[in-house]
């Protein structure tokens, strides 16, 4: 479980976050959507400690945010942040490689080698696996990325925005990868989400922001309506259910 | 390969054109070949760990003014002290005085600047150069200032020259140079985390912050001893440094720190061994290094392949 309790965030005069209170359940997949600017991953980032925070308490199961040791909250969290770019020497195996670092610390075991094979093939990137990052497409390299974040094997994966660079196949499929380790592994998935579709498909909660705050919290079904769109979006689309399921015009 | 080069250079420069008695010319060019590999091995370090927490491939401590801190701190100590004073105080104290004084100055200066900077590397350049013209015209004030005998004492002790090594430093250098290499080797797969960049490197447990600050001392001290054994060696560090990245394309810092330290070793030996018995000694070393570094550094520049 993380809690989230009176967390504000500054940067300059300009206030990112403002007083979020935000109890996010062990297991499933959680969604924050909203729109520019309402401080999705500036949240994300407070709780994956990538930035100091300033005000308010951030706890992941029993572990505080910037009290416990660094590695331990590596193996416990892992985040894979917006655009990061990372060395292009790299072989995509290296670099899903990395994910281990916090068990192995350089020196990889055979256990190690095999999830970073198993990461591998859960994001089709076995053929790819000798190439260097610098001689991939945007997209191969996001799911590289993912691969590597995966291959953390911590409870807790953060996501922010993993689907940009995608195309369709590639976000269903990832998409699919994460209800899938929710589901069978127990896994507690967090992910910034643009398009509004994909989460009211795969999320269990959707938590919409706006302007660093949380305007709304629930399951699809309560968060994608149209009133709920229209005042987190400010844009007023049709939203039809057809089998059950929900889908927002474009 | 290096390595065989690296030997059969060391033997030319050790054997070669000897006129006269064994028994001293062996120990005393031994000496000198000694502390050439030490000023080769530590800046090739030096600027390897500095590239690394800066995220960048131009940049290397001599640029960013780390030799010219250290001919500040010793121009000061004789400003103060007066070269009367300087000159009897034992020149190993003096020098781990100086690396201290270093260590202090170096962490408080880049420590600053590289929290400040370090998403902004065309502003880092830009400061980092700022810094090292003012170092040096801070110490050109200084000397001026001071007596001309005592500036014969600053004068010696702050250009590069490999005819003339303070073998005395030898055994304090080179104990402070392997206990450097020895924590940088141990640092090797951090340093690999680290190159990943911020976010990824504290994602994996990794404090990129605490990280950078021992890098620092660990290249103050590395950066002390080539100066104090030989002075400023300008732009050596990047020559060696981009080419080891041609040599040895890769993202580890294990085969990254050995290939830049074959390469450099090669260069100073070989180059000294080609200069002083080949050619004559009519050109200092660091000139010629200078003058292919500057330009190695203008090409990377213009090829924008800094990262």
């Amino acid at each position: 479980m993380i809690e989230i309790s009176g967390v504000s965030y500054r940067i300059g005069g300009a206030r990112i976050l403002d007083g979020i209170n935000l109890t996010l359940p062990k297991g499933g997949i959680s969604a924050l959507i909203g729109p520019n600017g309402a401080g999705k991953s500036t949240l994300l980032s407070l709780i994956a400690r990538l930035m100091p925070h300033q005000t308010g308490t951030i706890t992941v199961d029993n572990l505080v945010v910037g009290a416990c040791p660094n590695n331990t909250f590596a193996r416990k969290l892992a985040i894979l942040p917006q655009a990061s770019d990372a060395a292009p020497l790299l072989s995509v195996r290296e670099l899903v490689g990395f994910g281990r670092y916090p068990y192995h610390k350089g020196r990889p075991s055979a256990e190690d080698h095999a999830k970073v094979e198993r990461a591998l093939a859960t994001f089709g990137l076995t053929d790819l696996a000798a190439r260097r990052l610098d001689t991939l497409s945007g997209g191969q390299r996001q799911r590289a990325q993912v691969a590597m974040t995966y291959a953390q094997d911590t409870d807790y994966i953060l996501l922010d925005e993993p689907l940009n660079n995608l195309d369709i196949a590639a976000s269903r499929s990832l998409m699919r990868v994460l209800r899938d380790l929710a589901a069978s592994q127990g896994r507690t998935i967090v992910i910034v989400l643009h398009d509004i579709n994909y989460a009211a498909a795969y999320a269990d909660l959707i938590v919409a922001m706006k302007g660093g705050r949380i305007v709304a919290t629930g399951t699809p079904d309560d968060i994608v309506t149209e009133a709920v769109v229209r005042e987190v979006f400010e844009t007023d689309p049709k939203i039809h259910r057809i089998d059950g399921k929900v889908i927002i015009e474009v | 390969m290096l390595a065989v080069l690296l030997m059969a250079c060391m033997a030319g420069y050790l054997t070669l054109g000897a006129r006269g008695n064994w028994d001293f010319v062996l120990p005393f060019r031994g000496n000198k070949l000694v502390a050439l590999v030490i000023v080769a091995v530590a800046i090739s370090t030096a600027t390897v760990l500095f590239q690394t927490i800066t995220h960048n491939r131009i940049l290397t401590p001599a640029i960013m003014g780390f030799d010219a801190l250290y001919v500040l701190i010793l121009t000061v100590q004789i400003y103060a002290l007066g070269a009367q004073e300087y000159v009897r105080l034992s020149q190993s104290g003096q020098f781990i005085a100086n690396v201290v004084l270093m260590l202090i100055a170096a962490l408080a200066l880049f420590g600053t600047l590289l929290s400040k900077t370090r998403n902004d590397l065309m502003r880092m350049v830009l400061t980092g150069i700022i810094i090292a013209v003012l170092l040096r015209a801070v110490t050109g004030f200084l000397q001026r200032v001071i007596d001309p005998s005592e500036y014969a004492v600053v004068q010696v002790a702050s250009f590069a020259r490999f005819a003339r090594i303070e073998v005395e430093l030898l055994a304090v250098a080179a104990v402070m140079t392997c206990s450097a290499l020895a924590v940088t080797w141990r640092m090797r797969h951090r340093l690999d985390v680290l190159a990943l960049g911020e976010t990824a490197a504290i994602n994996l447990g990794e404090t990129p912050k605490r990280s950078m600050f021992q890098i620092l001392v660990v290249i103050a001290v590395l950066v002390s001893v080539s100066t104090a054994l030989v002075g400023p060696m300008g732009f050596l560090g990047l020559l060696v440094v981009s080419l080891a990245h041609l040599v040895t394309p890769t993202a580890s810092h294990a085969t990254l720190l050995l290939s830049a330290a074959l390469i450099s070793a090669l260069t100073l030996v070989g180059g000294q061994f080609v200069l002083e018995r080949v050619l004559g000694m009519s050109t200092p070393l660091i000139v010629v290094i200078d003058v292919i570094g500057g330009v190695v550094f203008l090409i990377l520049l213009l090829k924008r392949k800094y990262r």
